[in-house]
């Protein structure tokens, strides 16, 4: 089953994204469910505790930024960078469109704070091209048409590298389990697989980067 | 908005000439129908395709809207004085705002305020605001005191039609009188039946939820608006945001190159986006305003579900006597539509028999949009699994049962002919494929794990596209071409189909064609994407086009070296004689076309066939494994058996196929929106963890496409009918009827969850 990004434990003994939340209970979900319920008390306004500084290393390179502790890695790579290939689909940690990998294990960038981010190394999918070439993942999800609307893709493609990196020669079922934690509403995911199996076959043959 | 016009635009709609070809169905094609690539793919794997919610503008500010967390509600009072004073807050506007002061037209015959002081579902807008971060927009909005009326609600259907329900229209909770459809005599074909059967079935409503949420990026230039929206068709947007703030088209400009996915629930423009607008006006500065995963899931959307009960009757040599059914279904609180649930029973399978009685009802509940085959995968459901359960009584195979009652003519228009039916070979073939008589004649299982297998067919009531479109090509002198259109690419490959279609006439590779599209500044006028008819409609004008610059091209040769024009083609880059394989003149030794740069042609849509239906059709088997022990259903293998006309991309099309069966694994598998139907009227599973959509476990790996090819040539020039919608109508329907053959047991309600599951086999344990 899938594992969720952004436990702790070592990858393979997780448990599923759904189950995760689960086990946290139904309050911890309902306290990050967004509107307020009816009666609720206005909750005190926190202001900004002023910016902070940081160092993110992204795609290689060093950055060094003017953070909110608020604020997650997400945001910072998106609207602060401009690093828009990492995409946004639920803020909370339930769909996988932003995984980036962190020192190379996926990641769910929306459950990261920039800050936790901070001395870890950070790959979007941008990260994965070769300057204008693509990568042989990206390349595997062209031929494949392992996409439709391409929303969930970036995402898609880097926990594939993420899987690859941990198990060059996945099953099919072993695909499915590791991409579990990525979302797909087009419904693309019979093409991910074939998508997946082509990249670890051309790695393989030492075709990949 | 007729309950049956939901995918069709409002308003009117231009009229584009006649197109000025009128081509013979290709022949052997070089580059249509084969496998290919996308031709935006890079964009779409590299991260360089800018979506709307990628967008980020010097100096942009980020809008939010402040949403009723009841069921119903009248707003007594906001106060937003805090909010104004807030760090990092620009505007905050209310109901009372002069600016906010609009009506909101929920469809044609329906509408509210912008900001609506009866708030009639969870989720209505009741206050906005702009800010220099999400988060300090986010700390606005918390800080707006609202005082509320809290109001009687309902939430299911079947409690808006109860007696003394809270009433929450004026005019009632019963939209419109029922609608009723009728031909023949019901009660002489139950007589004539050998078996008549009478079943009760539900279905939960579904949330669209594609993965890019709802939103857009507004800015003003003076009196000139921009907008980038996640849309499926940027010309209606325009004309919402230009009806409603009073400006000439010309000045509103909607640009949606990229957008991630929308099912329906993209066609038309959202309050969001008239207050992203006015945001952006008040403050001068661009606003990004995209909703929450659970604003999405409240507001923007939602497959009505339905209590649906069909009454059927069958001669035992399988001819269909009868159906009866009745439906009661709810939109939501606003008649946005909800309809189409009897369309298969009135269309798919002959009967001269038939009445169909529609109501629909309101509740407190986020309004409905078109869901890829509104009211249709419902309808299959129903019907599908009960033909299943008459081919049982009369011992017959349900895919036979099914080819003996194939109609030549839509009954449900008059005996119409459709262009081309291949429901019958979708069905053979599609079995055959399968295996279906082998797995069919499987041993008794009595293990914990039981398998079976299950099919189910379907038509789509839309599907043949139509006027208007216009489309330009352009052919630059060195062959590299430039495709012009207004339709969206929402992930079904338009873009790539149409180069496809350029190539195929043109002879220029499909990857020296780029094509630029939804941008109402720069591409012509398109109907929104959607209701599978994007590639019908806009194929045939992308041919006419591509003939366009041909002719020219060709005329152009013809004076230039005194050939004759009739005996000429295209080949590769080059001009040349059919006949005279000497005379060949590549593109770049035509004089004239080095001089004039480049050849102009422009293509229209003509009309569909008149006395004539288009409709694609579709048969989907399926084998399933129950676990006896806890109720869940694996499905090990999908076939889809799809008539949608030519096949334009090979690759694309599979895609669409395997996603539509995706999708409908959800909505018979796992997919249900909850309302506390009791206590509060909310949702209780309005994010993506609780409202569960397919995952990759869900799915099968081993996935079949098989393509019904008839070479109907008289639906359009292309031969294309649409693929979105039947894709999923049959998917669900055929996983009821596995499961039945893999355990004997009916699950008549959707989704067929594990405790359902578990439950029914508990009770037929019992009974047995
Ligand atoms: S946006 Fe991070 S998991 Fe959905
Ligand atoms: S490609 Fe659209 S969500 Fe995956």
């Amino acid at each position: 089953m899938a594992r969720d990004r952004n436990r702790t434990d070592k990858p393979g003994k997780g448990v599923t994204r759904r189950g995760f939340l689960g086990t946290v209970g139904a309050g911890a979900v309902a306290a990050v469910t967004g509107l307020p319920r009816p009666g609720e008390a206005v909750p005190e306004i926190t202001e900004p505790k002023g910016m902070v500084e940081t160092a993110l290393s992204i795609n290689g390179r060093m950055h060094r930024l003017l953070v909110e502790p608020r604020w997650t890695l997400l945001f910072v790579l998106r609207e602060q960078m401009g690093i828009t290939g990492t995409k946004i689909g639920c803020a909370r940690g339930e769909c996988g469109a932003c995984t980036v990998l962190m020192d190379g294990s996926p990641r769910y960038a929306c459950m990261t704070l920039a800050l936790e981010a901070q001395g870890h190394e950070i790959t979007t999918v941008e990260g994965l091209m070769d300057g204008e070439e693509l990568g042989d993942v990206q390349q595997a999800f062209v031929e494949e048409d392992a996409f439709q609307c391409g929303y969930c893709t970036a995402g898609q493609v880097v926990a594939a590298q993420g899987l690859l990196a941990a198990n060059p020669s996945p099953t099919v079922d072993e695909i499915r389990a590791g991409m579990a934690g990525n979302l797909c509403r087009c419904g693309a995911y019979v093409h991910i697989f074939r998508a997946v199996e082509r990249a670890a076959k051309g790695r393989g043959k030492g075709g990949g980067r | 908005m007729t309950r049956r016009d939901s995918y069709w635009a409002e308003g009117p709609l231009p009229e584009t000439p006649s197109p000025q070809s009128s081509p013979a169905p290709w022949g052997t094609t070089r580059v249509v129908g084969t496998r290919r690539p996308r031709i935006d793919a890079y964009e779409r794997v590299s991260g360089t395709a800018v979506y709307p919610s990628d967008v980020v503008l010097p100096g942009m500010l980020y809008g939010a809207i402040l949403r009723c967390p009841h069921a119903h509600a009248l707003v007594k009072r906001v106060d937003a004085s805090r909010a104004e004073g807030m760090p990092g807050v620009r505007a905050v506007m209310t109901g009372r705002s002069k600016v906010a002061d609009l009506d909101w037209p929920y469809s044609r015959r329906d509408h509210s305020k912008l900001f609506d002081p009866h708030c009639r579902h969870e989720g209505e807008a009741v206050a906005a605001v702009a800010a220099d971060t999400p988060q300090q927009a986010a700390d606005a909005l918390r800080a707006i005191q609202v005082d509320y009326e809290v109001l009687p609600f309902v939430a299911d259907e079947r409690d808006a039609v109860a007696a003394g329900a809270p009433k929450i229209r004026d005019g009632g909770n019963l939209a419109g009188e029922p609608e009723v459809s009728e031909r023949g005599d019901v009660a002489k074909g139950f007589a004539e039946a050998d078996v008549v059967l009478e079943r009760s079935y539900r279905c939960a409503y579904e949330i669209h939820a594609p993965m890019e949420c709802h939103g857009c990026v507004a800015r003003w230039d003076g009196n000139r608006l921009t907008v980038w929206e996640s849309t499926q068709g940027v010309f209606r947007i325009q004309a919402t945001l230009a009806g409603m703030l009073h400006l000439p088209l010309t000045d509103v400009r909607v640009i949606g190159h990229y957008m991630g996915g929308g099912f329906g629930s993209k066609l038309q423009a959202g309050k969001y986006t008239v207050i992203a607008s006015l945001l952006a006006r008040v403050t001068a500065r661009p606003v990004k305003l995209f909703l929450s995963r659970q604003e999405t899931m409240l507001c923007v959307g939602n497959r009505p579900g339905a209590e649906i009960r069909l009454k059927a009757g069958v001669k035992k040599d399988g001819t269909l006597t009868a159906f009866e059914l009745s439906s009661l279904t709810s939109p939501g609180a606003y008649e946005v539509g909800a309809g189409l649930l009897d369309w298969l029973a009135r269309d798919l399978y002959t009967c001269p028999n038939v009445r169909t009685e529609s109501r629909v009802a309101f509740i407190n509940a986020g309004p409905a949009r078109p869901m890829r085959a509104p009211g249709h995968p419902q309808g299959a459901w129903a019907l599908e699994q009960m033909i299943d359960e008459l081919a049982e009584a009369i011992q017959m195979d349900p895919v036979e049962l099914r080819l003996r009652n194939v109609p030549k003519v839509s009954q449900a228009r008059g005996g119409k002919p459709y262009t081309s039916t291949g429901l019958a070979r979708c069905l053979e073939e599609g079995a055959k494929a399968f295996g279906w008589s082998e797995a069919r004649k499987k041993q008794q299982q009595n293990g914990r794990y039981r398998r079976g297998v299950g099919s189910a067919a379907c038509l789509w009531i839309a599907g043949g596209g139509g006027p208007p479109s216009t489309v330009i090509v352009k052919l630059f002198a060195d062959g590299s071409v430039n495709l012009n259109m207004g339709a969206s690419d929402i992930g079904t490959g338009t873009k790539s189909v149409m180069a496809m279609v350029v190539s195929e006439e043109l002879g220029v590779n499909p990857d020296q064609i780029r094509v630029e599209n939804a941008d109402t500044a720069t591409t012509q006028f398109a109907t929104p994407s959607g209701g599978s008819k994007t590639v019908p409609t806009e194929s045939p004008a992308v041919r006419d086009a591509a003939i366009a610059v041909k002719k020219q091209l060709l005329a152009l040769v013809a004076e230039e070296k005194g050939w004759d024009p009739a005996d000429l083609e295209l080949d590769g880059q080059a001009v040349v004689s059919r006949t005279d394989p000497q005379r060949r003149l590549p593109f770049a030794e035509i004089s004239r076309l080095q001089r004039q740069r480049v050849i102009v042609g422009v293509g229209y849509r003509g009309p569909n066939p008149e006395d004539a239906v288009v409709n694609p059709f579709a048969a989907q088997f399926c084998e399933v494994e129950v676990d006896t022990n806890t109720g869940e259903v694996r499905v090990l293998r999908f076939l889809g058996a799809h008539d949608s006309g030519r096949v334009l991309n090979r690759l694309t099309y599979d895609n669409q196929v395997f996603g539509g069966i995706t999708m409908g694994i959800g909505f018979g598998l796992t997919e249900e929106r909850v309302l506390d139907r009791r206590q509060t009227g909310k949702m209780l599973n309005a994010n993506l963890h609780s409202y569960r959509m397919p995952t990759a476990l869900d799915v099968p790996a081993d996935m079949v496409s098989l393509p019904i090819e008839l070479g109907d040539t008289e639906c359009n020039t292309t031969g294309a009918k649409g693929l979105g919608e039947p894709v999923t109508i049959p998917t669900a329907a055929a996983i009821a009827n596995a499961v039945h053959d893999a355990v004997g047991v009916r699950v008549t309600d959707t989704p067929i969850t594990p405790s359902r599951l578990i439950g029914l086999l508990a009770v037929a344990h019992k009974e047995g």
